[in-house]
């Protein structure tokens, strides 16, 4: 039996607002496995999003545990929250938020970088960069410069280049053509097969289809 | 590739990127150190050549008679205030006595001045005239033209009256008003060499001659405006300062003995205080340097706020995000002050040259030393005008800052 990489005892998630307090989260537990491909679903403002970000310690709950890889981490500090997200947490965003200042290859190299404090001499970068089918001609180009579905393999590259416990994808194909989301889909599925363990949120039926577990969230709560 | 340090390259590529905004906001840290360091310099080449100027005289002393307050610093003989007839002179026996006790350290002679009004030709003035010794008048004044006076109806004059008075030798001068009394005509027999102010015996715009001369017109016989004091080794100044002192003033205060290093202190805290005041105007222009320096990271900070969301969600500490934009302002202010050094020796030498007229001392460490200083005041407003920008970029929340747009 595999151990839980996250789990989450009751989270909650309030945002106080001046129009009132919106809860985002209602109580939510759950267990992921390491090796583990789970697709989240629901519907459009249902706290998907504000789920993975308590997963991916962007955020904090309002109340509630969650532990990542046994260590609960409400008991760290912005500082030790943030070296998690450099070091264990891989992120993809819908909209790639990739660094417009550097080019596709230092946007790839730049956790690496923050996590070692020198350039990559052992040719990850580059590896990373082949897998996901950027060549080296296209990684010397800024994001503008590329398309969607060329941000996006680099946004992967990036998300994998510190090898994180956990990679965590927010609608990763959802600013991308149905052809390219295939594309893309293949990538994550290749790396589930060789042992990532992958949070996906989607509502695209078909993509979720990738995962081998489906959690579907309504409301704030697994339904 | 990029350096290690990554995250001082992003902060060269956000300035290099809104290079124009940059240019700006550093321009205003040039025109801050620029102005600070050639004012700075400006006050310190003035001082300086004053101070060497009045070192020519550092074995001179001067005794007026005392006259209350403090007594004019610059008065000298020239003043032109009172007339040799009031109860404000030296008198003979004072004179001998001075002359006693300067005996041994070296020489001291009496001056008698009045200003009063002239005409020469149709045309009126006003000058001083001097009555001098005439045996003194040979030693201490260099005739360019013509002779010394001897009798008492010839008199020399400073080259900047007679330039200004068109006078030649022979040349006639009456001297007094007509509508108070008789004038007194006089020949002009020699022009004197230019001699520049002084705290003795200022000659470029006056009349000299003998006392004899000078009390037939003014009377004040025995009595006398001013005593000068030559003393042949420096160091003797304060024995006869105290000297003189002690004889004259034991009593009541009947003289005002003055040397050259009060009056240097005098105006060397003058200028230092005139310089001082007059940088913390410039320095204003480095708070207006600031102000857009300010307004330059702020609006780096906003446009960029998505992107710090991205740092910050991919792993970059607060702290490093602080220092990115702690860069950025630094890389401005260090750009304008390096370029404000340059830009500074090169006006600050056109500025000493036009208003001090030499620039002898110009590289002398207390002028040149303010380009470092005006430098440092620069580069340190801007880093710490980035502070707040840079501090509000490093708190934004992750989540908030990925949501901006
Ligand atoms: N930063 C925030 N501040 C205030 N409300 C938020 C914030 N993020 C999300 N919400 C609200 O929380 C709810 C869930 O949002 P989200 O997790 O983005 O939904 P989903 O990703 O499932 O579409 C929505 O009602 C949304 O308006
Ligand atoms: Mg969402």
């Amino acid at each position: 039996m595999s151990s839980p990489v996250i789990e989450l005892d009751d989270v909650k998630k309030i945002y106080p607002l001046p129009s009132g307090d919106v809860t985002a989260l209602r109580g939510i537990s759950l267990r992921i496995d390491e090796g583990e491909f789970v697709a989240i679903m629901g519907p459009s403002g249902s706290g998907k999003s504000t789920l993975l970000n308590q997963i991916g310690c962007l955020d904090r709950p309002t109340s509630g545990d969650l532990f990542l890889a046994g260590k609960n981490t409400r008991e760290m500090d912005d500082r030790e929250l943030t070296s998690l997200r450099l070091t264990s947490i891989g992120y993809i965003f819908q909209k790639f938020n990739l660094i417009p200042l550097l080019s596709a290859y230092e946007n790839v190299e730049y956790p690496y970088i923050m996590k070692h404090r020198k350039n990559d001499d052992t040719g990850r970068v580059r590896d990373l960069l082949a897998m996901v089918g950027i060549d080296e001609n296209l990684s010397a180009h800024k994001p503008n410069e590329l398309s969607g579905g060329q941000q996006q393999r680099i946004a992967i590259a990036r998300a994998l280049v510190n090898d994180p416990a956990i990679l965590l994808c927010d609608e990763p194909t959802g600013n991308l053509d149905s052809q390219t989301s295939l594309q893309i889909m293949e990538i994550l599925g290749d790396l589930h097969h060789r042992g990532r363990t992958i949070v996906m949120v989607t509502h695209n039926p078909e993509t979720a289809e990738y995962a081998d577990r489906t959690i579907t969230i309504r409301d704030g709560m697994v339904a | 590739m990029i350096g290690n340090d990554i995250i001082f390259a992003l902060s060269v590529r956000s300035v290099r990127l809104h290079f124009l905004r940059s240019v700006l906001a550093a321009l205003g840290i040039v025109i801050g150190v620029v102005a600070i360091a050639s004012i700075g310099m400006m006050g310190a080449n003035m001082t300086l050549s004053v101070t060497e100027e009045l070192s020519d005289m550092a074995n001179k002393l001067t005794v007026t008679p005392y006259t209350g307050g403090g007594g004019g610093m610059m008065g000298g003989p020239g003043g032109g205030g009172g007339s040799s007839d009031d109860d404000d002179a030296i008198t003979e026996k004072e004179f001998k006595t001075i002359q006693r006790i300067v005996a041994k350290y070296g020489t001291a002679y009496t001056i008698m001045s009045e200003s009063d009004q002239i005409e020469v030709g149709s045309e009126e003035g006003r000058a001083t005239i001097y009555g001098l010794d005439a045996e003194i008048m040979r030693e201490i004044l260099t005739v360019e033209t013509g002779e010394y006076p001897k009798s008492t109806t010839s008199v020399v004059v400073g080259p900047t009256l007679a330039e200004r008075l068109d006078l030649k030798i022979g040349s006639k001068i009456d001297i007094g008003d007509p509508d108070e009394g008789s004038t007194t005509t006089v020949r002009v027999v020699g022009i004197l060499e230019e001699r520049g102010m002084s705290m003795d015996l200022s000659t470029d715009m006056a009349i000299i001659g003998t006392q004899k001369l000078f009390v037939g017109i003014y009377g004040g016989e025995g009595e006398y405006d001013q005593v000068n004091i030559v003393v042949n080794d420096l160091n003797d100044i304060d024995a006869v300062t105290e000297a003189i002192e002690d004889e004259l003033n034991r009593k009541e205060d009947t003289v005002t003995i003055q040397d050259s290093s009060r009056m240097t202190e005098s105006i060397t805290s003058t200028v230092s205080t005139m310089t001082t005041f007059v940088m913390a105007i410039a320095g204003i222009s480095l708070l207006v340097a600031a102000v857009s320096i300010f307004n330059v990271m702020m609006m780096s900070v906003n446009e960029r706020i998505r992107e710090i969301g991205i740092l910050r969600s991919i792993g970059t500490q607060r702290t490093e995000i602080l220092r990115m934009f702690i860069y950025e302002a630094g890389i401005l202010g260090i750009v304008g002050a390096v370029i404000g050094a340059v830009a500074s020796i090169v006006i600050g030498y056109i500025v000493v040259l036009g208003m001090v007229g030499t620039t002898e001392y110009f590289f002398a460490p207390g002028s040149i030393g303010y380009v470092p200083i005006a430098m440092a005041i620069g580069a340190a407003i801007c880093i710490v005008t980035g502070v707040y920008p840079a501090w509000r970029a490093s708190n934004l929340d992750p989540i908030e800052a990925l949501r901006a747009e």
